[in-house]
């Protein structure tokens, strides 16, 4: 009963949040498609603004992952991460989420399938993969668009978050699930 | 900071690929992750069209100011400085409810407004202010209520339940974000600019 309701409130959040901008706006008499259009011109020079830095740091990412380095350093920290009880299949999640959102949904979808969603990996994995964001393209695209280049405390910040999420995932699944 | 970053990223790639034998993979992998950048970019031109469109027209039915009023508390606890109706408050209250209601690709765009209106305040310095700052511990710890893509995945993935880690999700998300807030107010005074 909860779950399909939850699917359908899923469903229907776009739709209703459109629905209520437009005939609030209808209502109090803006003109809905001039103002819209004028709105909408700032879209495509922002998101062209962001090939650079989307470049950079993505190839970066690519070679680390290329070269076997990431691996490398993932298979140093599974046996240290081990004596905090983190599981070794998440490991390679913990790293991957906060540098390329595409590889760690990747590899989420991969535990799912392979351990089963409903096991505790699989719903480790899946809080782990929907508690935090990926921290280095938030970063590389916020900052990148608006041309800052001493970002200062941030990147910092945003990986303590990522951990602290990680290990706030993992203990509230097996304190939960188990 | 982020220059000495990319750099190790680049060279530990390179050194690695060196010592394994894998250079040819490295440069498949350069070329590979240049397109996927782009069209990342691209992709991202239509939701930013599209999403700056409809905050024009919630900024400008005065629709804007129910998201005032629900998270103004929150607000005016993360972000003192910023004047109660400046653009930039508007775009970071968008931001907020699109990551709240898992509306993903309507975040990004109102994300970026919201830095845009937040660099004019910080006189378009090269330097990041403390509110952006703030502002990213808080994206980066994606405070969602929410989580759709994963619960779409499980239920792809034959999950009998997918939404039962929509608990454990919020819970860890506020922990992240607790830290994220924490940490970003004990730190900022040590990177003082």
């Amino acid at each position: 009963m909860l779950q399909v309701l939850t699917g359908t409130l899923a469903q229907w959040v776009i739709p209703a949040f459109l629905g209520l901008a437009l005939i609030y706006a209808f209502i109090k008499r803006v003109d809905v498609f001039d103002t819209f259009v004028s709105g909408a011109q700032e879209g495509f020079a922002t998101s062209v603004k962001l090939i650079p830095f989307l470049v950079g740091m993505l190839v970066a990412i690519g070679i680390l992952r290329a070269s076997g380095a990431l691996d490398l350093f993932i298979s140093f920290l599974t046996p240290v991460l081990a004596l905090f009880n983190i599981p070794g299949e998440v490991v390679p999640l913990a790293i991957m989420r906060p540098l390329s959102g595409s590889a760690a949904l990747g590899i989420t979808a991969e535990i799912l399938q392979s351990k089963g969603p409903d096991s505790l990996l699989g719903r480790m994995a899946s809080t782990m993969q929907g508690s935090t964001d990926t921290t280095f393209f938030v970063l590389t695209v916020y900052f990148g668009a608006v041309g800052i280049r001493r970002t200062r405390h941030a990147l910092a910040v945003g990986l303590i978050a990522d951990m602290a999420g990680f290990l706030a995932a993992i203990t509230v699944c097996n304190f939960i699930f188990r | 900071m982020v220059n000495l970053i990319w750099f190790l990223m680049m060279f530990a790639g390179l050194v690695v690929a060196a010592l394994t034998g894998r250079v040819e993979a490295v440069t498949a992998a350069v070329f590979s992750s240049a397109e996927k950048a782009v069209s990342i970019a691209f992709s991202l031109v239509s939701v930013m069209t599209f999403w700056l469109g409809m905050m024009k027209l919630i900024e400008e039915s005065g629709l804007i100011n129910w998201f005032v009023r629900v998270l103004r508390p929150l607000v005016n606890f993360l972000f003192p400085r910023v004047p109660r109706d400046h653009p930039a408050m508007h775009a970071i209250l968008m931001n907020m409810s699109a990551n709240l209601l898992g509306m993903g690709n309507a975040a990004t765009p109102f994300g970026l407004k919201a830095m845009q209106e937040l660099q004019k305040l910080n006189h378009n310095s090269s330097t990041a202010s403390d509110e952006m700052c703030t502002f990213l511990a808080v994206n980066t710890s994606s405070l969602t209520l929410v989580p759709t893509t994963v619960i779409a995945l499980r239920a792809a993935t034959g999950s009998l339940n997918p939404t039962e880690i929509v608990g454990t999700t919020i819970v860890a998300t506020l922990c992240a974000v607790t830290v994220a807030i924490i940490t970003d107010r004990i730190l900022r005074r040590l990177s003082k600019i």
